[in-house]
């Protein structure tokens, strides 16, 4: 039992305290909470972005012979922003980071920056699938609504309809945000030390493989494990509305 | 007021309105009826535009309001709307309810707003009510509130679709109460509704509508008592 302690506390000293490697693992800790946060920011973004345009391009496409010029300019942008979420869905998420790595933003000089740009696009095209379900879902009264008080229809949506859809898709939206977390653990691959990637390097270094892959995933969990638990009491703070 | 000429709309393969000429005059109460299916909240809807029409043109204050061109969200704030399931913004509480549309449109100041709405719902009795969520609310309630809600943008003509067809029987009453009362102040209505004595008592003409076509009008008091198309005659014996 004292050989099994002894042996613990002597992994444990190498994986985190020789060398200071646990600064391996803040800073490894630190990039993946960054490339997480700011690309489900960007992804939340575009995702609202697309799935708005793609409601305005619907609700013309009905009509044929009295449509304004910005009409035609809706739809358009709709069709590129569906070609858009088509490849974001069809291609791996590592070929589309060191695309944007390498071709895209080669030379670009901050690679953290690279990897939140990828991972927001990359995201973007199922946050808006996300949306474009919660946007359904709100009963279309409420948009004739606000269009029969002079709302236009950019300001109902604002108003009315994304404030519901967004109780609608919370739990979507969190898994969506849970997923990016965990993709970020692929960043290695363009040489940014995530948590991931830190493991990886100090478990090169001490050649023992269980404390720096267990504990990393053990923090990858605790922070998903957070993440459900805010959601969930986001999710009853907006249900206040519902309640009878 | 609104000059509406050879209105058509269709659903797909399905002719819903074919061809209706019709014009509505300041002040006056226009009450449509007919089966389901008829066209008659088509029309309505194609009033202010919730419905596009096929063919044909609606003309609000010397407006073309189905020209390309035309600022369709600044005519509707001159026309309220009701409908039959109330719509109030659910994430909203009473009061934002009235007072989002003419604070987001900078028709009015938000005291200005507030103190309307407050104002408004003492009317009807539910100033109480003023914080508190639609889901709280009975139906009748929530159709008052709807109404006082088109009212707050202090429109030129109420459009009522149906207005008291989704209420359980005894919040119909308080709903036409309020909308009688408005009657009385002289505000132009077009109302779809299925109450034939209501239909009497506050409409000031009264049109039958059938296969999309309206098919018949008079004053309520001759349109009642002798109807002359007899698809009019049929429909009233079922429903009077």
């Amino acid at each position: 039992m004292q050989a099994f302690i002894d042996q613990l506390i002597k992994e444990f000293t190498r994986t985190f305290i020789t060398d200071n490697r646990w600064m391996w693992f803040r800073n490894g800790f630190q990039n993946t909470l960054v490339i997480t946060v700011v690309a489900a920011l960007i992804g939340i973004a575009i995702g609202v972005v697309v799935s708005v345009v793609h409601y305005m391009a619907d609700s013309v496409k009905h009509k044929k012979k009295r449509r304004s010029p910005g009409a035609w300019l809706i739809v358009a942008l709709d069709k590129v922003l569906a070609a858009y979420v088509s490849i974001m869905r069809g291609t791996p998420l590592a070929i589309q980071l060191t695309i944007m790595a390498f071709i895209i933003m080669a030379g670009f000089p901050n690679k953290i920056v690279v990897c939140c740009v990828a991972f927001g696009v990359n995201s973007g095209a199922y946050v808006s699938e996300v949306i474009r379900g919660g946007i359904n879902s709100v009963d279309v009264g409420q948009m004739e609504a606000g269009r029969s008080l002079g709302l236009s229809q950019l300001a109902s949506m604002r108003l009315i309809i994304l404030p519901q859809a967004i109780k609608n898709i919370l739990p979507a939206l969190c898994n969506e945000g849970i997923a990016v977390l965990k993709e970020t653990s692929i960043v290695g691959l363009i040489s940014v030390v995530d948590l991931t990637r830190a493991s990886d390097l100090v478990r090169s270094r001490t050649l023992s493989p269980y404390f720096p892959l267990i504990s990393v995933a053990v923090v990858y969990y605790l922070l998903v494990a957070g993440l459900s638990a805010a959601v969930s009491r986001l999710e009853r703070r907006l249900r206040q509305s519902d309640r009878h | 007021m609104i000059d509406i000429k050879n209105l058509h709309k269709r659903f797909g393969r399905l002719e819903v309105l074919r061809g209706i000429n019709e014009t509505i005059d300041e002040g006056e109460r226009v009450v449509l009826i007919g089966a389901s299916g008829s066209g008659k909240s088509t029309l309505l809807r194609c009033l202010n535009l919730l419905e596009e029409p096929d063919e044909g043109t609606i003309v609000f204050d010397g407006v073309d309001l189905t020209a390309p061109d035309t600022n369709l969200d600044l005519m509707r704030c001159h026309m309220g709307m009701v409908f039959q399931h109330f719509n109030l913004f659910p994430h909203k509480t009473i009061l934002e309810n009235i007072t989002l549309a003419p604070v987001h449109l900078r028709l009015q100041k938000k005291a200005e707003a507030q103190e309307k709405a407050m104002a408004l719902l003492r009317r009807i009795g539910l100033a109480d009510k003023a914080n508190t969520y639609p889901a709280m609310l009975s139906g009748g309630q929530k159709q008052r509130v709807a109404i006082v809600r088109a009212l707050a943008m202090e429109p030129r003509v109420m459009l009522f679709d149906e207005p008291t067809s989704a209420l359980d029987p005894e919040m119909v009453g308080e709903v036409l109460d309020l909308i009688r009362q408005l009657a009385q102040t002289g505000m132009t209505m077009v109302i779809v509704t299925h109450e034939m004595g209501f239909a009497r008592e506050v409409g000031t003409r009264v049109l039958f509508m059938d296969e999309g076509e309206i098919k018949e009008q008079n004053d309520p008091q001759t349109f009642f008592r002798s109807p002359q198309n007899p698809r009019l005659q049929e429909f009233l014996s079922k429903v009077l």
